[in-house]
């Protein structure tokens, strides 16, 4: 039990942190003590906290540059409203019908990472970056010239308007264009958003420290000596890269059965957001899981609580964002970090060496 | 029936970088449990052969025969799963993985679980991760390396990480290890004891080591047979003390 401990220790660490974040604002919320601007910003709060997470596996721990991970965020949260409009009612109860369009938001952003990857992870080079970008860039745009509907004859397709969906007097719009998804199941709730990270910092670090996380962090760190130990390359980039776009969709449901109206923006969805959550990997540290936990959390709750200071909001967020640069990455900084740390008792130096 | 007791047979293999013959119709029969020297000035095509012989490069020509199995145009991968284990002139170990966990990599292809047995940390991820511990260790201990085990492999010194590269080849259980200049930034001391260990591996994981050296006190100390290259063509051949003493040899390296 004590080397269980032991050997998992970082990764216990990082989930009592969340756990313990999650009962402070469960208590706050309980007594009141939370605007209900803050509390409209839990849900989507874990969503980004997830999103952050998953592109660490990308980005920090495969070594791979994604510029589109919003789109497979946007693949997640359509193809798991549209689920659930449809199994509403059908499907009972509520809780079982939320976890079927979690699995289906899982899967169909791992489908879309497959396929993606499949085609691009093999070349050797930094075109993953480009594709992601255009992929997420065209899902968005694809989603909002999306028509589906229903009626009595099935299901009807159309990327024109509306009226071409050529639906009978009973038809229902499901996805109507830019309009999207209205009237998805509010099934989000910040309970199950905290469920949802701690399953995914599960699957995360569980990864990194089985054998196939090892053989994506070789070759993160030398391709050839990857494949001269027999490291199937291609085949792990994949596997990494596709469990990253999965995580990405689960944020993606999270977020689209907290909103009464689903469409996809820019902002939402689009290159902004894919740009956000690589600021929030790269200030947490890449590769560090719980660097990102913790980075996406204070720079999506900085801009609210500092509402108060109206003008002066952007000019301090910018600073606390230079600030983390320095602290996370600056030379200087990383050395005195390193003194500290070499001052610590052995165990916790060791913790923090090894983190995660 | 020569066959039989002949690891790596090697046949007019050449290429060439557009106008660069870099190997040039090179022959090398090496027989099992052989200690064997690859030689040559600097270009002469000795990493290139290495390159070849492990898929990194494909051949203009020639045949590559392991334990009588064609393995000409191989993957590196499937080459290494064959048996054939590498080192590198230029280092390249897994920097930010733990020095451990580098030989683990080493022994992914002999050692299974699911993904889902990961994830779910269930017994069989628990079982097989501590067999590998345990194989990894004993690896690490022949290298002198076990006491640090849990530093990142870019924080360990020039000598320990060559050996650290020689230890992860060793865990893929080749049958062939190359090695590249195993000896290069090592002192005399470290060298003596690099020899030592590369005769103790050979024995006792019934190697075939075939070595890249600039080292000629090394070379002449273990390397029972020698193949000299010079501008990627085979310069001379045969037991060592023999090619040492060779006239041609000798100007080769004068020469250079
Ligand atoms: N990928 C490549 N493209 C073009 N030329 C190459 C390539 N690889 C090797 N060469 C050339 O082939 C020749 C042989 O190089 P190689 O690295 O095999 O020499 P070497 O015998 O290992 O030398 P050293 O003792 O310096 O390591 C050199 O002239 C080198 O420049
Ligand atoms: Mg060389």
């Amino acid at each position: 039990m004590k080397n269980y401990f032991s050997k998992n220790k970082d990764t216990l660490i990082t989930l009592g942190i969340v756990a313990f974040a999650y009962v402070i604002i469960e208590i706050m919320v309980k007594q009141g003590a939370i605007s209900s601007l803050f509390k409209g910003l839990l849900v989507p709060l874990c969503a980004y906290v997830i999103l952050a997470v998953s592109l660490n596996l990308t980005v920090g721990i495969l070594g791979e540059l994604s510029l589109g991970h919003a789109g497979f965020m946007c693949i997640g949260a359509f193809t798991s409203a549209f689920f659930s409009k449809l199994t509403v009612g059908v499907i009972n109860p509520d809780w079982l019908r939320f976890v079927f369009a979690i699995l289906i938001g899982f899967v169909f952003a791992g489908l879309f990472g497959f396929l993606i990857g499949m085609p691009v992870l093999r070349l050797k080079g930094d075109y993953l970056a480009i594709v992601t970008l255009a992929f997420g860039e065209i899902i968005k745009n694809l989603m909002n010239v999306l028509y589906v509907g229903r009626d009595s004859k099935g299901l009807h397709v159309s990327i024109k308007d509306a009226v071409s969906l050529g639906l009978e007097d009973d038809g229902q719009i499901l996805i109507n264009g830019a309009q999207g998804i209205t009237g998805t199941p509010k099934d989000s709730t910040f309970t199950a958003g905290f469920i949802l990270i701690m399953i995914s910092l599960i699957i995360i670090l569980n990864f990194i420290k089985s054998r196939e996380g090892r053989a994506v962090m070789a070759i993160r760190d030398n391709v050839i000596a990857a494949e001269s130990v027999g490291i199937n390359v291609t085949r792990y980039k994949l596997l990494a890269f596709s469990l990253s776009a999965a995580l990405a969709g689960v944020a993606g449901v999270l977020y689209s059965h907290n909103l009464n109206s689903l469409m996809a923006t820019t902002k939402n969805f689009g290159y902004n957001m894919s740009i956000m959550i690589l600021v929030f990997v790269v200030l947490g540290g890449i590769g560090s899981i719980r660097g990102s936990v913790i980075s996406a959390v204070i720079l999506t709750l900085l801009p609210e609580l500092l509402r108060g200071l109206s003008t002066y909001r952007m000019l301090i967020y910018a600073i606390v964002l230079i600030a983390m640069m320095l602290f996370n990455w600056a030379p200087s900084a990383r050395a005195f970090r390193a003194r500290i740390i070499a001052k610590l008792p052995f165990g916790a130096k060791k913790a923090l060496n090894e983190e995660v | 029936m020569a066959l039989i007791n002949t690891l790596l047979e090697v046949d007019h293999l050449s290429i060439s970088f557009g106008g660069l013959r870099a190997v040039d119709d090179l022959n090398l029969s090496i027989k099992k449990g052989e200690l064997y020297g690859l030689i040559g000035p600097n270009g002469a095509g000795k990493t290139t052969a290495f390159n070849l012989l492990t898929g990194v490069y494909k051949p203009n020509e020639g045949i590559i025969r392991l334990d009588g199995r064609n393995i000409t145009g191989l993957r590196t991968i499937d080459i290494n799963k064959a048996g054939i284990a590498r080192t590198f002139q230029n280092i390249r170990l897994f920097k930010d993985l733990t020095v451990l966990d580098n030989v683990k990599v080493g022994l992914h292809n002999l050692y299974h679980y699911s993904t889902l047995a990961a994830i779910l940390r269930l017994p069989s991820y628990r079982k097989v991760e501590r067999q590998m511990d345990e194989r990894a260790y004993e690896l690490l201990e022949v290298f002198g390396l076990k006491e640090s085990a849990l530093l990142k492999a870019s924080q360990l010194p020039y000598g320990k990480q060559r050996k650290l590269e020689i230890a992860r080849a060793l865990a893929t259980n080749p049958k062939l290890l190359l090695l590249d200049e195993p000896a290069a930034g090592m002192n005399p001391q470290e060298t003596k004891e690099l020899m030592e260990t590369i005769t103790f591996i050979r024995d006792k994981f019934h190697l075939t080591v075939l070595l890249i050296e600039h080292d000629m006190k090394l070379v002449a100390g273990i390397c029972e047979r020698l193949t000299v290259l010079n501008f990627g063509r085979v310069l001379a051949e045969g037991p060592t003390s023999e090619v040492l003493k060779n006239p041609e040899v000798i100007t080769a390296y004068l020469g250079e």
